[in-house]
């Protein structure tokens, strides 16, 4: 299996990182790697498998509609590299319609 | 040539649990920024989410109440995408296998015209925060992230491409808005955000059945804005098809105060969200049982209440619908009919006296003085004589300031209905003796006069005498004057 240089490209690019070409290089060799080891998977004959998103395929436990206490606002900023009156300060959102896609 | 409209469209509901969709943080709205948040809904490394067990049962009752298939079997997702309000990088949804499929909702354009809107799906998924936009950072090129409302449980109702035509769309959400509230699972307030709605519009030459190029209207803050939106791209996009031009895919914000959709600034990249099986949630499986429990516990759909009441009480189509608008009010006529067997006229009292007083006081039924028992108690004094119905109007926004039973209020007011013919016998004689002109003309011949003297006697009587009696007894006066003239 191999992926084409512009397909990493872009995957880079979705997962915000950027590389030069070197690393583009060296990155797309680790990504083939990687994936024809997984690739291992397709000589089993799953025709007769449903697909599964888990193997832990029972009742996962729910919680009850309950309050807890949530984190002290001073907590929750500690880490925050900027922040004001209780709100994180990021750089400027250019999309205008609050991001919700 | 002739286009016909296609619509499509998505409607996020928030829903009005206590907790979140995946941690213990309330949603309560309006609290001091980013003091409802946790490890979790904050995104730290390490965290596990646990589904809310409310939220996917109003799932199900939302599904049930508008005929989807409920899925026994269904996933939660990652939606992958950078955005400063959304701190894991990606929002937990469904994807390939939503909780609810299939299912529609009936509208009616037209009297008597009944068209059906299916929906593809309903899914359950989790809500952004909320990035502020104030002037004094924007200018610094900042922006303030509030993740109070990152995590709230919403459900996503998809409708096929199945509206043909804005006020289809309008009619379309307006039942989904009463289904939420009717239903207890969403306050269903469009202006704070609580019900959002984005659109999917194209256009095709009419008898075609392919779809068009689609656009994508997003930032409509009402239900009429949805309409007036989608009124502006109807036009935009038959203007463009009819001199031959080409619809350009893209998203679309509706500014309501300009009263135009203007494309959205930035960079619009082709969405590549990675959709894959949260690994941190279990398939959600949801038993036949819980299903049947759920569905036995719903209450009477607004539908099926609705064409009730119009066979049994005989209701028309509209006052129907004016009274099932809302289940608290819808609820509160069905309290007072229990009581009476004058079901009209407890629909007038209602969208009259009760409708008005709680425009005018800006509050909910549930905090009217005025209880069901009080109207079937005051339409029962009306049709037994003891108060006009006048008088009762009185009485009852009496009952609406006091809270005193119609008993009391009445004697309170002195309002108890005169109909004692001895009595009114000399009130009627001093209208007549009084008006000597309007006597001689009638007894002229102008009939028409009659009420003149019933007015007369009413006010007289400030309202309290019985109408019918002082008809009787004027009729009876009059006539033998009459008489007694020729
Ligand atoms: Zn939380």
């Amino acid at each position: 299996m191999s992926v084409p240089l512009e397909e990493v490209k872009k995957i880079a690019g979705l997962a915000r990182l950027s590389f030069n070409e070197d690393e583009l290089k060296a990155y797309s060799g680790h990504l083939n790697q990687i994936l024809d080891y997984v690739g291992k998977l397709n000589e089993l004959n799953t025709d007769h498998v449903a697909p599964t998103s888990s193997v832990q395929d029972t009742d996962g436990p729910l919680r009850e509609d309950m309050v807890h206490a949530s984190l002290p606002t001073q907590e929750v900023m500690k880490d925050a590299p900027s922040h004001q009156d209780g709100f994180f300060r990021v750089p400027k959102v250019i999309q205008s319609d609050g991001g919700n896609p | 040539m002739k286009f016909e409209t296609v619509i499509g469209l998505e409607v996020h509901a928030q829903l009005s649990t206590l907790s979140k969709m995946f941690c213990g943080c309330s949603i309560r709205f309006g609290a001091a920024p980013n003091s409802q948040t946790c490890p979790v809904c904050l995104g730290m490394p390490g965290v596990l989410p646990v589904t809310n067990r409310t939220a996917v049962e109003y799932a199900v009752r939302m599904g049930l109440a508008v005929h989807c298939d409920i899925q026994p079997h269904s996933v939660f997702a990652r939606k992958n995408y950078f955005y400063p309000d959304l701190p894991k990088g990606y929002q937990i949804s469904q994807y390939e296998e939503p909780i609810c499929l299939g299912g529609w909702i009936d509208v009616e354009p037209e009297p008597g015209e009944k068209r059906k809107i299916r929906i593809h799906r309903i899914h359950l998924e989790e809500d952004a925060g909320k990035s502020v936009h104030d002037e004094a950072y924007i200018s610094g090129n900042e922006t303030l992230i509030d993740l109070n409302r990152c995590g709230t449980p919403l459900i996503e109702i998809v409708s096929e491409p199945d509206i043909r035509s804005p006020k289809e769309a309008y009619l379309y959400l307006h039942k989904i808005r009463q289904m939420v509230r009717w239903l207890g699972i969403c306050d269903g307030n469009m202006e704070e955000g609580s019900l959002r709605c984005d659109a999917n519009i194209s256009l095709r030459p009419v008898g075609t059945t392919d779809l068009g190029v689609k656009t994508e209207l997003k930032n409509m803050n009402s239900m009429r804005g949805v309409e007036k939106a989608l009124t502006f791209e109807v036009k935009r996009q038959t203007e463009i098809l009819s001199e031959g031009g080409a619809v350009i895919q893209q998203t679309l914000l509706w500014d309501e105060a300009a009263g135009k959709a203007v494309p959205m600034r930035g960079k619009e990249e082709a969405h590549d969200y990675r959709y894959f099986p949260d690994p941190d949630l279990t398939p959600l499986i949801v038993e036949e049982a819980w299903v049947r429990e759920v569905g036995e516990s719903l209450p009477e759909l607004p539908d099926d209440r609705k064409n009730r009441w119009t066979a049994d009480y005989g209701l028309s189509d509209y006052d129907a619908s004016v009274l099932n608008e809302d289940r608290g009010i819808s609820d509160y006529f069905e309290d007072v009919v229990r009581e009476t067997d004058n079901p009209k006229t407890a629909a007038n009292w209602i969208m009259g006296e009760v409708l008005r007083r709680l425009n005018e006081e800006k509050t909910g039924i549930e905090n009217l003085k005025v209880r069901p028992g009080d109207i079937s108690h005051l339409i029962r004094l009306v049709n037994e004589g003891t108060v006009s119905h006048s008088a009762a109007k009185t009485v009852f926004d009496h009952i609406a300031e006091t809270g005193d039973t119609p008993d009391k209020a009445v004697e309170k007011l002195g309002l108890k209905q005169v109909s004692n013919a001895s009595e009114l016998g000399d009130l009627v004689q001093k209208v007549i003796d009084d008006n000597p002109d309007a006597l001689k003309k009638y007894l002229g011949g102008k009939d028409a006069l009659f009420g003149f003297f019933v007015g007369q006697a009413m006010q007289a009587s400030r309202g309290k005498a019985n109408p019918k009696v002082v008809q009787d007894l004027l009729r009876e006066k009059l006539n033998a004057l009459r008489q007694s003239e020729s």
